[in-house]
């Protein structure tokens, strides 16, 4: 295929620069490897990732000294096991389906954005807009949240060891969150659908926000989660749902209104 | 997009303060390539310390900007012993700013607007320990040109621009200074959606703004606030409930660092807290340019405040 003059490529795992060189630094033995990321680049880090997952026959990737940096591990398709030892920036792990990735350290905002599958697992607290457009999968926080989490979530699960700030839940409309600590203010703001567990106290509830009641299949779901995650017994939860009262739009037009009246 | 960083030493480390500014900074060139500022504080000294921006670059081969910068050089020292100031020391830092030492126990406001009557300067920090360096470029351009590599203090702030709402020059860029109080700086990175009421307010108040930037009324607000008589802590928190839009705004003095978050904690901001310093950026990477090794790090909550103390 041409487009003006230069040859159109495709490649189905989305590699947009397929003429960047692989750094190849990585310690390969057998189906697992491991490199230090210090001296690479961001784009180096993921094409190195992609090397070894997709080319290598590598499914368990060890990744030394991520430096806090940004869009690491991101679009990563095939089932495999990451590992970063230390922390990442903003947008790590987004629009992945499939890996299972341990950090070792510490998220910054927009972690694990519109995760189709796959588990992402966070020794540290997490940034802003955790899970963000989550579609499946589970991430789990040992410690505190910024504000948004699981902000437009539309399923999979988002599990905070520690506290969650304002707007967690805003718009979400299907999936689960269990938060143990405390919630800030705006708890499911605007949410259309799917189940907020608090444990600790909630600042205020957003608007359509409301507290629903606890069946058996809740007990069963968490203890699940936590058992999968090995995160010991649950604490005493507090479901919260959507109250659906802006299901339905009921502000009358002023042409309506001088119907009505 | 805008980033911000602040930085406070606890034991020690005071000789990498120029140095750290600038790594910080550097690394999140990204966020905002247009101009770069910082506010430092050295151990205070006996004189004020004024740094005057005579023009807004460079007078190159402009025959008139030149000629204009030759008189604002000369009338500056001269409106400052009108108002009772005695210069005891003059550093040209470079071709289009003066700082200058003095020895004056008057009112800071009054001898201000004096040097700024002369029509094209600006007072650009004042204070017995505050230095604030802004200029365009990024973090490293900037320090090369005013050797902000070997400059030694206790804490400072430190901006990096994107513009989006006034212009690229320097009177745009941040760090601003609280004027009219000496040793005040602020940095922000968001915008102020009632900054056209604040600025009315404040001007009627007697307050003076030198740029159309949305951030410097933070600056000017919190100078207001604390003549006042408020704690900084205490017109921080106030400043939440009173300016409305998106915000995370560092604000130092002498002996005070401080951190405030918008309540919909919609700008981002990473805290460190060590035994030997603490370091607050827009982007953990930033802290990481200093810090060599892995650090715990979280993101203060919305309409949090705090302020730590040297």
């Amino acid at each position: 295929m041409e487009s003006n003059g230069r040859p159109r490529r495709f490649d189905p795992r989305g590699l947009v620069e397929l003429d960047v060189t692989v750094p190849q630094v990585s310690e390969i033995d057998g189906t697992s490897a491991r490199f230090d990321a210090r001296d690479l680049t961001i784009r180096q880090i993921n094409m190195e990732l992609r090397w070894l997952l997709y080319e290598q026959g590598v499914t368990d990737v060890t990744v030394l000294d991520p430096g806090a940096r940004h869009s690491l591990a991101v679009g990563i398709l095939t089932r495999c096991k990451i590992t970063f030892e230390g922390s990442l920036g903003y947008f790590g792990c987004g629009m992945i389906d499939g890996p299972e990735i341990q950090i070792n350290g510490r998220v910054g905002w927009s972690v694990a954005e519109n995760m189709m599958s796959g588990v992402v697992a966070i020794e540290g607290n997490a940034g802003s807009l955790t899970g963000a457009a989550l579609r499946g999968g589970d991430i789990v926080v040992k410690g505190q949240v910024g504000a948004r989490t699981g902000i437009d979530q539309k399923g999979g699960t988002i599990i905070v060891g520690g506290d969650a700030g304002s707007m967690t839940g805003f718009m979400m409309q299907r999936g689960r969150q269990i938060i143990c600590g405390n919630a800030g203010h705006g708890l499911g703001d605007s949410m259309y659908d799917g189940e907020i567990y608090v444990g600790g106290k909630v600042a205020s509830l957003g608007i359509d926000c409301v507290e629903g009641e606890w069946t058996d299949a809740d007990t069963e779901f968490v203890e699940r989660k936590f058992r999968i995650h090995g995160l010991g017994s649950p604490p005493a939860l507090t479901k919260f749902v959507c109250g659906k009262k802006l299901y339905n739009y009921d502000t009358l037009e002023p042409s309506e209104r001088k119907l009505v009246l | 997009m805008c980033g911000i960083a602040g930085v406070i030493y606890r034991n020690g480390g005071e000789n990498r303060l120029g140095r750290d500014m600038t790594a910080m900074l550097q690394s999140m060139r990204h966020r905002g390539p247009d101009s770069t500022g910082v506010a430092l504080f050295h151990p205070p000294r006996e004189e004020l310390v004024m740094r005057v921006k005579l023009a807004e670059g460079p007078p190159d081969n402009d025959l008139e900007l030149q000629e204009a910068v030759g008189r604002r050089r000369r009338e500056v020292p001269a409106r400052l012993r009108t108002g009772g100031a005695q210069i005891t020391g003059t550093d040209e830092v470079n071709s289009y700013t003066v700082a200058l030492s003095l020895r004056y126990d008057g009112e800071l406001k009054r001898l201000v607007d004096l040097v700024e009557s002369v029509p094209g300067v600006e007072v650009l920090s004042a204070g017995h320990a505050l230095d604030i360096v802004k200029d365009l470029g990024d973090a490293n351009s900037v320090a090369r040109q005013y050797g902000l590599d070997t400059y030694s203090g206790s804490h400072g702030i430190g901006h990096v621009r994107m513009a989006t709402e006034s212009d690229v020059d320097i009177a745009n860029a941040h760090p601003y200074w609280a004027y009219p109080f000496s040793d005040v700086a602020v940095v922000h990175n968001g915008q102020i959606t009632n900054y056209f009421q604040w600025r009315r307010r404040l001007e009627h108040q007697g307050h003076r703004f030198a740029s159309d930037c949305d951030s410097e009324v933070i600056a000017v607000y919190l100078a207001q606030r604390m003549q006042e008589g408020m704690a900084l802590e205490e017109a921080m928190k106030l400043s939440i409930e009173d300016l409305d839009g998106v915000f995370t705004y560092l604000c130092v003095t002498q002996d005070e660092l401080g951190m405030a978050k918008d309540e919909l904690a919609a700008k981002p901001m990473v805290l460190y807290e060590g035994d030997d310093m603490v370091a607050l950026a827009s982007e953990e990477v930033a802290i990481r340019a200093v810090i060599d090794h892995e650090i715990d790090t979280y993101d203060p909550y919305e309409s949090q405040v705090m302020v730590w103390s040297r």
